[in-house]
Formats: structure tokens, C-alpha cells, sequence
């Protein structure tokens, strides 16, 4: 990563921390609903890959922590904290939710719900972009647990046999909602498990944004130069439950403790100051900085946005108007 | 009009549309080198490549999931099913995935796959090779569910299927693929909604999709010369969304109705055509509309089981006269 780039970066992440913070205040106050599952503690693994990615122009695709891959691709985080808040001017105009955050437009494919469900999706649009000779890329961020699903297994075997441009990212956390992967997984290094496919993969530190960048490079690389897939595991920790009904009660605050002392942001931070790059009250300065965004222009913005319509309600279930729901007897209209 | 087989007029449809769009690409089991299952895709591969027309492991939930997520950026696979008994697997894919990611997307995204698969009891071919599974489809919102009755139907409905920007699930019959029927030479484009009148009648409209249409079409030939009853016959090639305007439209003509399908009747295509006549024209009916359905179990392997689990067009023939008080 490129010096230069590196306060950006910083400032990315400490966004990213300071927005799914307020989540989770919003959350408390009723004014997010539902399901919601936070990045905290996990900020460099998305970062870190997108800095090596081209956002906005690769396809992503994820599971249901979803809201900072989005942001990373691109998507206005007024529109996603909109989404939370249920209202018309969300990224899924209040239909989706914290769970399917898209945005389409910046390539940003969707948060899915079922765990394991984006794999096959990844390699699809992978295929999709081989046919049509694209130098984009399919990325596909999931968790560790994901990988005991079928669709792990049929989807690596496609996207080797059929050579795809997809890259896999394993964010490894460690627990599969509340069961710890040694309880629930045979082979606990989870790019071990590739191998099986004849897929090149990697480990490394993902709570430090630099390795995760240099580890990123290689494996983007390696797919958009048409090699086939990748899979990229990265070692992290989520401080917070796996959704806001978990108390954590499944692991010790010992464990917690020594996460909390591999913190993504503080590793990246000490390392520019100590660089010289910035100082600590620089840091204090974006940290306030940041605060005042997300409070008064984008809570501000889900706050006063409007509600969805419910005359609008059956909207979006299937195409308006298609021509070839009742077609003109031989005449195709496209 | 050129007669031909149901499997020669799908296999046409793929065709053509190939031909017309390299962003359509065919997936499936055994439906390239081997030629497909029931030849729907016969001799494509040969003409389009190993890279349009996609051999898949076994791995249904996978390579459907796979044609959904190519389908996301104007990729148009028409994927092959190779017994509906399969498509259970994939269900996750169809019902999570394909059917929701418009609406959970707030219309950004759409899925445009055709999934094609064949189901029904054939020739003893066992409870995990027999399922009809059209009323699990037809209850999905998002997703729609047509299922061609003849060769014609087959073509058409297929051509539409995969210009149209929903999914859409076509439910085949294992023992209609050799049937011939009259196709229109050019190129033809059959409504994905609605209803056909296959047979008029005055007396009772008899409901029928996919080969239930057939059996209706026989019993009306019977109870016409037989029993003087002159019996209409509406094929329902949309299973989802039901043409409510047709059902209603014809009960109000003929005020009685009998639906026939293989499968069982719990919480299905019968129950909810039931439904909808009493919603739209209970006041219409002279008798209470009855269905003819399979029996609620497993398909069994003796022949002579397999027979007496599903009806077929002596069952409406039967009902019909019971309705009529002729039995």
C-alpha cells in the first residue's frame, strides 16, 4: 500500500468502526429493527482487499454483515443507514434491510442471509464476467462457518473446473454464530481446505490492514490475470455478538481481552504515528470528525427520510410490464 | 405448421435463441456431450461449445445457484433440471436467491433464469423418481411457473421464458417429450400468464395443466358421445400467477367445474383453483367443483400400485358422471 494511502485508509476504518457503533446505539433506541450483525474488530479484512481491488468495477458479493462491503464498494452510507432504518430512500428502498444491503450500481451485488448461499452466486457472476471478456473480478467475502456448507464444496469444484475469476474471502472469526470452529469443523485452517480443489489459497493476520492489502494483491492479481480462482483466509475477531441477540456468553473475556489488544485501527494508527505520518491528536481530530458526519448528515438523513408506501408494497416482486408476459402472437418485442 | 415432438420443439426454442443471443448458455446434467436426458438439448453442443452449453457436476443446488448469480449481470441460462425430484436440492437456490433478489434488492437486481424440469409418475420409476412438484413452485412470490401441454406450448412458452426478466420455472412431463403437436414455423412467443381454452363446452369446464389436460381432453370426448355432456377444457399453462379472469369466465358459462392434476390434492393446484372460483364466482356454481387428484402417498414401484396412486381420464370421466348424478 502506498503511503500516501495509508491516512485514508485509517480514516476508512475508524469510519467503519464509528458507523456500525451507531448501528448498534440505533438498534438499542428501536429505531433499527430485525436482525443486525456488526463489523467491529474486522475492519481490515474488507478494507484491506478492496484497497487491492478496483471498487466500484469488481463484483462483490457477501453474507449478512454486510454494511461496510458495501460502503467499500462505493455505496453512500446515508443510503445504507436509510436501509437500516427501513426507510424509501434505503439502498433497497426499506425492502431489504441490514441483512441484503445492494447497490448495483457500484457493483456491489447484495448481502444474502443464508450461510453459504453467495458462493455459487460468486462464481456465477464469475462466469458471467469470463463470457463477456471483462477484466473485472467476482469477490466473494464470507465467513469461516460458510464453508461447512454444500454450496462451499459445489462451488469450488465449478469454479476450478471451469477455470472462474472469482476470488474467495474467508473472514475467520472463529465462531460460527455461537459455536466455536473447533467444536463445529474437522480441518480448523480453513485454506487447507481448497486444496482438496486444486485452488492456491493463503492465511494471514487479518487485523492488519497492510498484510491483508499485500495478501489481497497477490490473489487479485492472480485471478484478474485469468489464472482462476482464489481463496484468501484471513484470521479476525468480531467483538460484538454474532447478531445483537448474542450476549457472547460462549467465550471467555480473556479471549476477548487478547483480540482487543490486535485491534485493526490502533495497529494502523500506531504505525503511522510512529512513522511520523500523523499524530495522536490528528487521529483525536478525524475521530471527532467522523463522529459529526455520521451524526448530523447521515443519522440525520435516515432520520428524516420517508417511510416506503404501502401501495407500493407489491412492488419489485416481478418485472412491470414485461412485454413477454402477453406477447403480440409471433412478435418478439426484443 | 410443422408437427413435431415436445422434445424437438424445445430443442428448437434453445436454438434459436442461441442463436440469437451469446449471453444465453444452457446448463445441466448430461445435457451437452451426452446430448441431454430427453434430447431437449440435442446436438447444441456440437453447435455452441463446451462453454455455452455447460455439462455440470452433480451438484444441483450449486450450478443452479451458479446460472442465478450469471443471470445477476445479463447472463440468460436456460438450466435443466433432470427430474423435478432433484430440484428439491436446489430449492434453496430457486426460493432464497432467484425468487427474492429483485424484491429484497428494491428492483435493482433481477434474476432472469429459465429453470426447465421434468416431473409426473412414468413407468414405475419409484417414490424419489415420481414427485410432482409444481404446487411447491407455484407458491413462491417472485417466481413464475408455466408448464407446456403440447409441442406447440413447449416451443413457445420456452422462446418467452427466456426473454422475460423474472424467473421462471417450467414444470415438463416425463411421458410427454415424444408426443407430437402442431408448432408454428416462424417464430413464436407464447404468453407466460393466462389461460387456453382447449376444448369448448356448455356444460362443465374441466381444469387441467401439463398432461392433465390430456385426460380432460379424453374424458370430454367419452362424456360427449357417451353421456351427452359437452364438457370444456382450460388448460392452465400458468401456474403461477392462476388466470383468475379465465377461471371465472368460463364457470360463469358453464356454472360447474372439476380440476384434474397428478399430483395430491393437499394444498394444491386443485385446492387453490377451488379458492379462486369461490372468490370470483361462488354464485356462478350449480354444483360444488370437485377435484381429481393423486392419492396422498409415495409413489409406489408395483405397476399395478402406481396406477391406482395417480388418476387418469377414467377418474374424470367418473367424477364427472358423479357430479351429473349419472353414476
Amino acid at each position: 500500500m502506498k503511503p500516501a494511502d495509508k491516512k485514508r485508509v485509517l480514516r476508512e476504518m475508524l469510519f467503519a468502526r464509528r458507523f456500525e457503533e451507531r448501528c448498534y446505539e440505533a438498534y438499542v433506541e428501536r429505531k433499527i429493527g430485525g436482525f443486525l450483525h456488526l463489523y467491529p474488530g474486522q475492519e481490515a479484512c474488507a478494507q484491506g482487499v478492496m484497497e487491492a481491488a478496483r471498487p466500484g468495477h469488481d463484483y462483490v458479493i457477501t453474507g449478512y454483515r454486510d454494511h461496510i462491503h458495501a460502503i467499500k464498494c462505493g455505496a453512500d452510507p446515508k443510503a445504507v443507514m436509510a436501509e437500516l432504518y427501513g426507510k424509501e430512500t434505503g439502498s433497497s428502498k426499506g425492502r431489504g434491510g441490514s441483512m441484503h444491503i445492494f447497490d448495483v450500481a457500484h457493483h456491489m451485488m447484495g448481502g444474502y442471509a443464508l450461510v453459504g448461499g453467495p458462493f455459487p452466486l460468486a462464481a456465477g457472476i464469475a462466469k458471467g464476467l469470463k463470457m463477456k471478456g471483462s477484466d473485472a473480478i467476482s469477490i466473494c467475502f464470507l465467513g469461516d462457518a460458510a464453508n461447512n456448507q454444500g454450496t462451499f464444496h459445489e462451488t469450488m469444484n465449478m469454479a476450478k473446473l471451469w477455470n472462474l475469476p472469482v476470488l474467495f474471502v474467508c473472514e475467520n472469526n472463529l465462531y460460527g454464530i455461537g459455536t466455536r470452529i473447533d467444536r463445529s469443523t474437522a480441518v480448523i485452517e480453513q485454506y487447507k481446505r481448497v486444496s482438496g480443489y486444486g485452488i492456491p489459497s493463503a492465511q494471514v493476520d487479518g487485523q492488519d490492514v497492510d498484510i491483508v492489502y499485500d495478501a489481497a494483491k497477490i490473489a487479485v492479481d492472480h485471478v484478474r490475470s485469468g489464472k482462476g480462482p482464489y481463496f484468501l483466509e484471513l484470521m479476525t475477531y468480531r467483538y460484538r455478538g454474532h447478531s445483537m441477540s448474542d450476549s457472547n456468553a460462549y467465550r471467555g473475556k480473556d479471549e476477548e481481552r487478547m483480540w482487543s489488544k490486535r485491534d485493526p485501527i490502533i495497529i494502523l494508527r500506531d504505525r503511522l504515528i510512529e512513522a511520523g505520518a500523523i499524530t495522536l491528536d490528528d487521529y483525536k481530530a478525524m475521530d471527532t470528525e467522523i463522529l459529526d458526519q455520521i451524526e448530523n448528515d447521515i443519522i440525520k438523513f435516515a432520520e428524516e427520510s420517508p417511510e416506503p408506501v404501502v401501495a407500493e408494497l407489491e412492488k419489485y416482486v416481478l418485472a412491470d410490464n414485461d412485454p413477454y408476459v402477453r406477447p403480440q402472437i409471433n412478435r418478439g418485442a426484443r | 405448421m410443422a408437427i413435431m415432438m415436445y422434445w424437438e420443439a424445445l430443442q428448437r426454442a434453445h436454438d434459436e435463441e442461441l442463436a440469437r443471443d451469446p449471453l444465453v448458455i444452457v446448463m445441466g446434467e448430461d445435457i451437452g456431450v451426452a446430448g441431454g436426458t430427453y434430447k431437449a438439448t440435442k446436438g447444441l453442443y456440437d453447435k455452441y461449445g463446451p462453454e455455452r452449453i455447460m455439462d455440470t457436476p452433480i451438484s444441483e443446488n450449486g450450478f443452479t445457484g451458479l446460472g442465478i448469480g450469471a443471470s445477476f449481470i445479463g447472463v440468460r441460462p436456460i438450466i435443466e433440471l433432470m427430474s423435478v425430484n432433484f430440484a428439491w436440492l436446489a430449492m434453496d437456490q430457486i426460493f432464497n436467491s432467484a425468487a427474492k433478489v429483485r424484491y429484497m434488492s428494491g428492483g435493482q437486481l433481477t434474476a432472469p433464469v429459465v429453470i426447465r424440469s421434468p416431473g409426473g409418475t412414468a413407468h414405475q420409476l419409484g417414490a424419489q423418481h415420481s414427485a410432482r412438484m409444481e404446487k411447491v413452485f407455484m407458491g413462491i412470490a417472485g417466481l413464475r411457473v408455466v408448464t407446456p401441454s403440447n409441442a406447440r406450448q413447449a416451443y413457445g412458452l420456452l422462446k418467452s421464458a427466456v426473454r422475460c426478466d423474472d424467473p421462471v420455472f417450467i414444470y415438463e412431463h416425463e411421458l410427454m417429450y415424444n408426443m407430437k403437436g402442431e408448432v408454428p414455423d416462424g417464430e413464436y412467443f407464447h404468453p407466460l400468464e393466462g389461460s387456453e381454452v382447449a376444448r369448448t363446452g356448455r356444460d362443465i369446464t374441466l381444469f387441467g395443466y401439463n398432461i392433465s389436460v390430456h385426460w380432460c381432453l379424453q374424458a370430454a370426448e367419452i362424456l360427449a358421445a357417451q353421456h351427452g355432456i359437452d364438457c370444456e377444457v382450460v388448460d392452465l399453462f400458468s401456474l403461477s400467477p392462476l388466470d383468475r379472469a379465465g377461471i371465472k369466465a368460463s364457470v360463469s358459462k358453464t356454472h360447474r367445474a372439476l380440476i384434474a392434476e397428478e399430483a395430491e390434492a393437499a394444498v394444491g393446484v386443485g385446492s387453490e383453483v377451488m379458492a379462486i372460483i369461490n372468490e370470483e364466482c361462488f354464485f356462478e356454481l350449480d354444483a360444488a367443483p370437485v377435484r381429481v387428484s393423486a392419492k396422498n402417498v409415495p409413489i409406489p414401484y408395483n405397476h399395478t400400485l402406481e396406477k391406482a396412486a395417480v388418476p387418469s381420464s377414467k377418474d374424470v370421466v367418473h367424477a364427472v358422471l358423479k357430479m351429473f348424478g349419472k353414476s
